[in-house]
């Protein structure tokens, strides 16, 4: 049975910020980015339905954050993992303009009460965005630092009840080889799958962006709407989804299928377990140049106080 | 703001500039390994000696490039530690090999000089056949090392085995070289050479 979810939009009181605390974040605020970000939490996430490239502003999430320099918007937006576009870095911010993102909806399926295909603008309505500079670390050993703009995963899970029989979460990526050329090759096992345990996915630093650098995500940073996972390395951080589904059962995961011995379902950031063919001790923070020396790569990416105990009692050598 | 700083007019190293001067310096190594290995049926397709005049300073720019790849290696990708590359040497096959290809090149070169040439006589020629087992390393280097998208080190590879293929079947024939040279099939040896020719840096 499907329920009508959106027309009236039900709002917890626990939900509601205090004005007190509301008031003193808004203290915090200078001039026009203030104004940007009240009528942000005031308009119902209007500028969320922007276009690509759009000003998005959202109140930073400090709790959420680190404090280090985030990487340039102009790297984070041409050095690009989107093999949907081509496997060179460079080919998501070469090809992605012929994403179409608008009109854009996404499919829930699987052991929820509240199951149904429901447009961008539905599924984004009911949930104020913060931003939120995390760090992301590629398994290919280099890392970013970058401000998102978005909301908790788990809260848009929440709305659709999952049933018990949801143990975890799927993600499906768009197929389309007219929009996605790099889906013409079988580098991958179309469409990109990836997915959490229910504990992972409703864990509160799991997000789903909308934008970063206070604009609307770009098509090749995974528009209109990505997963962020900071702990995990990035592949699990899956872009432009269009299914979410509850399931009993893990997924195969896209990377899994492709090379099983070097890419686990889990895929947490971790410096002792290497990757077979590279060290995962350390990893090259992009935009640091040529002389740089290299980080040392932190267990759950530096989210080990706040995660480490979803997989306490695993073998994570094991569970790579 | 860092692509800006690396920015030569149009030219850039990108986001990850010792990953980009780290490709490239390994796909000019595999590059003029393949252009070396052409020197010998241009010759006998033109009949011509001048590429076996250049043969010696296309190995020696294999050598230049791949040196090059382990500095950049060595001093940019792991901050000079020595001990990584060593684990890197015994624990990774794909490096293990690379390095291998990198020693085997360096008495080539050595031996590289005219007066070396006539001083090794026959044993020259025999042990700058090393070349061929060198490129075979040089791309499974590659081919290895490539996350999932073999398409270039595939290229490399078709590239090889044709060049290879033509040495064991010109021994087969008993060493008959072409007579003529006709100008046709050495243009469309060349513009075959450079249409399988990647250039773009992909992958880790």
């Amino acid at each position: 049975m499907r329920r009508s979810l959106f027309t009236t939009p039900r709002i917890a009181a626990s939900d509601i910020t205090p004005p007190e605390r509301y008031l003193s974040r808004r203290a915090l605020l200078a001039g026009g980015v203030g104004l940007a970000a009240a009528h942000t939490l005031g308009a119902g996430m209007q500028s969320a339905f922007a276009e690509t490239g759009d000003a998005l502003a959202a109140l930073r999430n400090e709790a959420f954050s680190v404090t280090e320099r985030p990487t340039s918007f102009e790297d984070v937006s041409s050095y690009n993992n989107f093999y949907e576009f081509g496997t060179g870095k460079n080919d998501p911010a070469r090809y992605a303009v012929k994403l179409r993102t608008r009109p854009w909806s996404v499919t829930v399926s699987g052991a929820a009460e509240i199951t149904g295909t429901y447009t961008l603008e539905d599924m984004l309505k009911p949930h104020p965005l913060e931003e939120r500079v995390y760090r992301l670390r590629c398994v290919e050993a280099w890392s970013m630092v970058i401000p998102w703009i978005g909301f908790p995963l788990g809260d848009l899970l929440k709305r659709f009840k999952p049933t018990s029989k949801a143990k975890y979460v799927i993600f499906k990526t768009l197929k389309d080889m007219g929009q996605m050329r790099g889906q013409r090759e079988p580098v991958l096992d179309w469409p990109y799958t990836e997915g959490l345990r229910m504990d992972e996915a409703m864990h509160p630093l799991a997000l789903l962006a909308v934008g970063m650098y206070g604009r609307v995500l770009p098509n090749q940073d995974g528009a209109p709407l990505r997963l962020v996972v900071p702990w995990k390395y990035g592949f699990k951080s899956i872009k432009s989804i269009v299914s979410i589904q509850f399931a009993d059962r893990a997924p195969r995961t896209a990377w899994a299928i492709a090379a099983p011995e070097e890419y686990g379902f889990y895929a947490n950031v971790n410096p002792a377990v290497d990757h077979p063919r590279w060290s995962q001790a350390s990893e090259r923070r992009i935009g640091d140049g040529l002389f740089a020396q290299r980080h040392p790569t932190l267990p759950f990416n530096g989210y080990a106080s706040d995660v480490a105990s979803l997989y306490s009692g695993m073998d994570l050598r094991r569970n790579f | 703001m860092t692509a800006s700083a690396f920015r030569i007019g149009r030219f850039t190293l990108g986001a990850d500039p010792v990953a980009a001067l780290l490709h490239g310096c390994g796909h000019w190594a595999l590059n003029f390994l393949i252009i070396t290995l052409c020197m010998t049926p241009l010759r006998d397709l033109s009949g011509s000696t001048l590429p076996l005049r250049l043969r010696r300073m296309f190995g020696l720019f294999v050598l230049f490039y791949a040196v090059l790849h382990l500095l950049v290696y060595l001093i940019l990708d792991q901050d000079g530690k020595l001990g990584v590359l060593w684990q890197d040497i015994i624990k990774r096959p794909y490096i293990t090999i690379g390095m291998l290809a990198l020693l085997l090149l360096v008495p080539l070169a050595a031996t590289s000089t005219r007066w070396a040439q006539r001083r090794l006589g026959r044993r020259w020629v025999r042990l700058h056949r090393l070349v061929y087992l060198i490129a075979v390393l040089g791309v499974c280097h590659y081919w290895w090392q490539v996350k999932k998208d073999v398409t270039e080190p595939r290229q490399y590879a078709i590239a090889l085995a044709l060049l290879l293929g033509y040495r064991l079947w010109k021994q087969r024939r008993g060493l008959i070289r072409f007579s003529a040279a006709p100008f046709a099939r050495l243009r469309a040896a060349l513009l075959a050479g450079f249409r399988s020719w990647p250039s773009q840096c992909k992958d880790r």
